[in-house]
């Protein structure tokens, strides 16, 4: 017979080994899926893991990519890992991340052809300030009508894509394009481009943007009061009101941040690698960060690891089509097998499990 | 009967046949969220029922076992939840978000190659004399199986949430786990079977989509249809007759702005696609901001249970 017994307090041990252990869970049942498509697993989960980083035929092409990649999952996840640990889901962050590159592009479109050096940072301050007003909807409704904001913040991302594709075809498609849809291209136009800092590493200011979010959100949850507030929360609502922590305070105060967050990567992603406004400018990143946030189990250094592996995820993935012709959805369905071992394995941090002889009653 | 361009019973008689989807996985979905389990992947459990019932339809031409595999296989995902929040104990709402991304995934990895094919044809139950009656005849009686099903459904679930044992039961396991647990009850087995019913029933909904909606498969063809599917259960208070209500209303919404979009309105074709959605936000406010807390929702909804012994 086996029992689970709970644990007082979460393994330490464990609560760094099940990430590692649901990763190499995750490798073995995708080995198995990609041999029941036809693929060599060893090969496929060679070319995915490995080959970005060390072949040298790919590796000067496809290391940099790991960070144009990973910093907006990083940049994403860090907001949405600290709604989660306060219990509030935020899980419209691909809305919020539309919204701001929306916003934070129309913005400098509107001052096109203008040269100065002070748009590109007033861009950057309507993108955070556009991701941090959409998800002020699923925020206020809640606080203020008790609405479900999983299911608000959800829908809005329909909404926004919607809003892509109206702005894509009309406000913001390039006068110039030949009645392409699609807007100007922002990566090109000095005052508004979010170039490669240093040439060959993919470093541009989203990057560093996620590592300053790394680097606050570690200091706000071990060092500051709201960080407290947000822990407290968590583990323990009832006590977190008798301490006087506002539900509702926590509520705005998640949902901005996660929504500035996020709408700051939409801001650097538009500016720099999208380069462009487009039909399929809204690539998946805001919930390719859900999993992010979970895999480094809402910590803000587990989630700089979680998301350079899941960078290298895309990348790996996008060789593999290229080289194997493994399709692209196997990698999507890769990453949710991912969350799934990781939230199956995660028993082992917060329960003992104790092997016990039946006994008779 | 024209309005603006736009067929008033051909619209009713549109308006039924889009909301069944919604309205199967919301029913699947009340009875799980009765049973105390907030199962959030209702939108990737349709989607591997919308791709699965699509391919079994195909290879078998029969379009009843197309049904049968849409069910399967959104049990069968189901399953997997139910295996992660009630034997794993993991937290709920991020296992149905991994059930989501990854029936997303899975989805379009099974539906490549079968892009353009057409479905085998489910023709209308004859009704004979009852379809010729103007008005009511093309709205309600001229329809195919599934939809005289899944209003057989509504009352079903009805009558055993309201009027039997197993009803109670499942009930009592949603408002208190531990007093259920208590009297005897094997809440994870009672959780587990709704849950499978949820994906069961989601599935079925998919398969209907992309068997007799569309009808073929496209990535991610459900749109978003899991998520409305879920409002409309907090928009029906947990009752089954409003969740009939409920999905006429938000089918009503999608056929009327596809209607509106092929009638050429001055409206951008943008937002009226995006109508549904916002009025599904704006009904949600309109709901939840009324009387009291969430009217009827299950006192021990989304909690996981563990019995200390």
């Amino acid at each position: 017979m086996v029992r689970l017994e709970k644990r007082a307090n979460p393994s330490r041990l464990w609560s760094v080994a099940t990430p590692v252990l649901a990763v190499v869970l995750t490798m073995i049942a995708g080995g198995i899926l990609f041999a029941m498509l036809g693929k060599d697993p060893v090969a496929a989960i060679r070319t995915i893991f490995w080959d970005p980083l060390f072949n040298p035929q790919f590796a000067a092409y496809s290391r940099p990519q790991l960070l144009v990649k990973a910093g907006p999952l990083i940049l994403i996840a860090i907001g949405l890992a600290l709604g989660f640990r306060a219990g509030v889901w935020n899980i419209g962050a691909e809305g919020q991340y539309v919204v701001g590159a929306l916003v934070g592009a129309a913005t400098g479109l509107a001052l096109y052809p203008m040269d100065s050096r002070l748009i590109f940072p007033l861009m950057v301050v309507a993108g955070g300030l556009g991701g941090l007003l959409w998800a002020m909807i699923p925020a206020l409704l809640r606080t203020m009508f008790r609405t479900n904001e999983i299911l608000v913040s959800l829908l809005l991302v329909y909404v926004a894509q919607s809003l892509l594709a109206s702005m894509a075809l009309g406000a913001l498609r390039n006068p110039q394009g030949g009645g392409f849809p699609g807007s100007r291209n922002l990566s090109q136009w000095a005052s508004s481009a979010n170039p490669e800092l240093v040439a060959g590493t993919g470093m541009h200011w989203g990057v560093v943007a996620a590592f300053i979010s790394v680097i606050g959100a570690y200091v706000l949850l071990q060092r500051h009061m709201l960080g407290f507030s947000i822990r407290l929360a968590g583990q323990a609502p009832r006590a977190a009101r008798f301490a006087g922590v506002s539900p509702t305070r926590l509520v705005i105060v998640c949902f901005g941040i996660s929504g500035a967050l996020a709408g700051l990567a939409g801001l650097f992603e538009v500016t720099g690698p999208a380069g462009q406004i487009s039909l399929d400018f809204a690539q998946g990143y805001g919930f390719t960060a859900i999993i992010v946030a979970f895999l480094g189990r809402l910590n803000p250094v587990g989630i700089l690891l979680a998301g350079l592996l899941m960078a290298l995820t895309y990348i790996g993935g996008e060789l593999a089509q290229f080289m194997l012709g493994l399709p692209a959805a196997a990698i999507q369905a890769f990453q949710g097998m991912l969350l799934f071992f990781l939230l199956a394995v995660d028993i082992l941090t917060n329960y003992r499990i104790r092997w016990t002889k039946r006994e008779a009653a | 009967m024209d309005i603006g361009g736009i067929n008033i019973i051909t619209l009713l008689a549109t308006l039924i046949v889009a909301s069944v989807p919604i309205l199967m996985a919301a029913l699947g979905e009340l009875v799980v969220e009765k049973s105390g389990v907030l199962n959030l992947g209702v939108e990737g459990m349709m989607i591997i029922g919308a791709v699965i019932g699509f391919v079994v339809a195909v290879q078998t031409g029969n379009p009843v076992i197309g049904f049968l595999g849409g069910a399967v296989a959104g049990a069968a995902l189901a399953a997997v939840f139910a295996l992660l929040t009630q034997v794993l104990l993991a937290n709920q709402v991020a296992s149905g978000l991994a059930l989501t991304l990854f029936g997303l995934g899975l989805s379009s990895l099974i539906g490549q190659g079968w892009n353009g094919i057409r479905p085998p044809l489910t023709r209308d139950v004859p009704l004979g004399p009852l379809s010729d009656i103007p008005v009511l005849g093309p709205v309600l009686f001229s329809h195919d199986w599934m939809v005289y099903a899944s209003f057989a459904l509504v009352v079903a679930v009805w009558w055993v949430l309201r009027r039997t044992r197993a009803g109670l039961i499942l009930r009592a396991v949603g408002e208190s786990h531990d007093a259920a647990h208590a009297l005897g009850y094997k809440v994870r087995r009672i959780r587990m079977a709704a849950i499978l019913f949820g994906g069961a029933m989601a599935g079925m909904g998919g398969a209907y989509i992309s068997l007799i909606r569309v009808p073929q498969w496209t990535d991610g063809i459900t749109s978003g249809a899991g998520w409305i599917a879920l409002a409309i259960v907090v928009f029906a208070s947990w009752k089954p007759w409003r969740v009939l209500l409920g999905a006429w209303l938000f089918g009503g919404i999608s056929v009327l702005q596809l209607s509106l979009q092929a009638a050429g309105s001055r409206i951008p074709v943008e937002y009226l696609s995006m109508s549904p959605y916002v009025i599904t936000i704006l009904v949600l406010v309109f709901i939840s901001s009324g009387r009291g807390r969430a009217m009827g929702a299950p006192a021990d909804l989304g909690k996981t249970f563990h019995a200390s012994r």
